[in-house]
């Protein structure tokens, strides 16, 4: 369920938003910087066979290391430059995107649902059972993302799926957290004694009311996690733990540079500025989702 | 206060075991660890007399107590690449790592706290907006991006300091500073909201109608209260900055156990990688376990919430 509605959420809620008085005027207006950034790297992810001008595993030995196409031995062919092997770089940037997104979004997915699962069930039932499951939460949210990921890499080997689980499986602690916070409250008011009075089953009464009133606190969190998630994803793909060769990947091309660093920058450079404007889109993005939204979550 | 404490305590060791037997069960389920270690020659006699030396032929609870056992005393086995024990380059590299990630935390303090602060007092002015900027940078940068454009212009072009390597005072500063400024960011936007909320409270007004100096308000009372949900986060940031110092120790060759867990990946040598899992988790356990004990003594609330 949670793919298609935690979509929905985002273009139905962000329209609605309520205009919070005392949030002023700059958090209401729409993050336009952060929503073409993050439109313009989706069109790049969907549509990276028709928008890249080459073939981004194409090696072509004889123009290794070209530079931008400002520098002075840069060509409009390369508009990026090229890398040790000769293959385009904007081109490689533009397919890495589709990685990085889908890495991002996937991983949250999985965290968000599983996580926001656990907190539901935690919540709505009080007691051992909220007891129990808090302590796994608790115990799986102090432990660092990288390191599982680095076990599973070199146990399973590396690969996106091992990538995308090994954050997710850290990661949904979060949510669990914070969800089950909300339901201790909701679970207080009176709709939900009514419901349970009109003879509602537990499912019932998870799924059609507390799950529906926690809508924006996830949406806020998901969008805050995309870019940490990118991140993550980037390191893990810099340290050879990530998405193996030759798929394009932003971690893994920076780290491909980083001994040219000195003679060909631009190879390390790009795909890091690509990291940053993407990440910080969704920052901006889900700080003023936050704002406007629940602005009682502060930092998460 | 005691209750607490130990009911903190339980749950931390409750999370180590979940781990240890996670590692534990990986080891296995990867394939024989002898096709690791023996020659391609070998025969199924050579396999079963290094199975029965290694103890691999007994059930697999009596392994994981004996090797859990063993983890305890430091013992973790050989490095596969090194031909060490796994102990002995845990225990050289450890301190490297851990000097780091205490200058680094030590920068981030100082320049989180008057920033965070100063931010809030100073709401919308050019200071405000010169925090925020930092602290949305600092979340969305990649840590090893940073670490290698600061090698290159700050130790490269401008040979302003080593580029890498553990030596001097100077050697500390481009790693300590790419590694706190994560932090630094988190800190420093808890502070401020942290801070804007308890200036606005009642008390914060009643010290300044009493004729309480300014700066005093602000640096005493106020901060007083904002600090506690930096302490409440202090355990997860303790955590960001060990999976952080992997890859900034990987970037500037620093000779710690995050460089060594990437080494040990690259060279697949799983012994070191599970030693140097367990050890960071049970860092990270420990800090956390502090930082909860600290947040129950300043704030009485939370001993009775759970």
């Amino acid at each position: 369920m949670s793919a298609e509605t935690a979509g929905g959420a985002v273009a139905a809620s962000l329209p609605a938003a309520p205009a919070r008085p005392r949030a002023g005027a700059r958090t209401r207006r729409l993050p336009l910087f952060a929503l073409s950034v993050i439109g313009a790297f989706v069109l790049c992810a969907l549509l990276a066979n028709v928008l890249s001008p080459a073939d981004p595993e194409e090696q072509s030995l004889r123009q290794r290391f070209t530079p931008p196409v400002w520098e002075e031995r840069g060509t409009w062919k390369h508009v990026l430059g090229t890398d040790r092997l000769g293959r385009d770089l904007l081109s490689r940037i533009i397919w890495g995107s589709r990685v990085s997104l889908t890495a991002g979004v996937l991983t949250v997915l999985l965290a968000s649902a599983f996580g926001a699962g656990v907190g539901l069930v935690a919540g709505y039932h009080g007691g051992r059972v909220d007891a129990a499951l808090m302590r796994i939460t608790d115990a799986t949210m102090s432990f660092p993302v990288i390191l599982l990921a680095l076990i599973l890499a070199v146990t399973i080997g590396p690969s996106f799926v091992n990538v995308v689980v090994a954050i997710a499986v850290v990661l949904w602690a979060r949510y669990a957290r914070v969800i089950r916070g909300q339901v201790l409250t909701l679970m207080e008011l009176d709709f939900i004694t009514q419901a349970r009075i009109a003879g509602a089953s537990a499912g019932r009464i998870i799924l059609r009311h507390l799950l529906p009133n926690t809508f924006n606190t996830l949406m806020v969190l998901v969008t805050l996690q995309v870019g940490y998630v990118i991140i993550v994803e980037a390191s893990l793909s810099f340290l050879g733990a990530g998405i193996p060769p030759p798929t394009p990947a932003w971690g893994s091309m920076i780290s491909e540079g980083r001994d040219f660093i000195t003679s060909a920058w631009w190879v390390s450079f790009f795909p890091g500025l690509a990291i940053l404007l993407v990440v910080l889109a969704f920052n901006l993005l889900g700080d003023w989702l936050r704002d406007t939204l629940d602005p009682k979550l502060r930092q998460l | 206060m005691a209750r607490f404490v130990f009911a903190r305590l339980v749950q931390s060791l409750v999370a180590l075991v979940i781990l240890s037997v996670v590692v534990f069960v990986l080891a296995r389920a990867t394939g024989d660890p002898l096709h690791l270690i023996l020659p391609m020659s070998a025969s199924e006699e050579d396999y079963a007399n290094a199975r029965r030396y290694l103890g691999l032929d007994r059930p697999y609870v009596e392994q994981y107590v004996s090797f859990v056992g063993k983890a305890l005393t430091g013992d973790f086995g050989t490095s596969l690449r090194a031909r060490r024990p796994v102990g002995e380059l845990i225990a050289q590299r450890l301190p490297n790592s851990l000097r780091l990630a205490a200058f680094a935390m030590t920068v981030s303090l100082l320049l989180a706290f008057p920033l965070g602060v100063l931010a809030a007092v100073w709401k919308d002015t050019g200071v405000d907006r010169t925090a925020q900027v930092i602290a949305v940078l600092g979340q969305s940068l990649p840590t090893f991006w940073v670490a290698i454009v600061l090698i290159e212009v700050v130790a490269g072009r401008l040979q302003w300091l080593p580029a890498g390597g553990i030596g001097g005072f100077t050697s500390y500063i481009l790693p300590g500073f790419t590694l706190g400024w994560f932090v630094v960011a988190g800190m420093m936007r808890l502070l401020r909201s942290g801070m804007l909320e308890v200036l606005d409270s009642e008390y914060v007004k009643l010290a300044r109608v009493k004729g309480v100096v300014e700066s005093r308000v602000v640096w005493v009372h106020a901060l007083k209260n904002a600090l506690i949900p930096v302490v409440t986060f202090a355990g997860i940031y303790f955590s960001i900055l060990v999976t952080t110092a992997i890859v900034v120790e990987t970037v500037f060759a620093w000779p710690g156990l995050g460089r060594l867990a990437y080494e040990a990946i690259s060279s697949r040598d799983f012994p070191v990688i599970q030693a140097v899992v367990l050890t960071t988790a049970a860092i990270v356990a420990v800090v956390n376990l502090s930082v909860d004990c600290v947040y129950a003594f300043i704030d009485p609330r939370i001993r009775y919430v759970r």
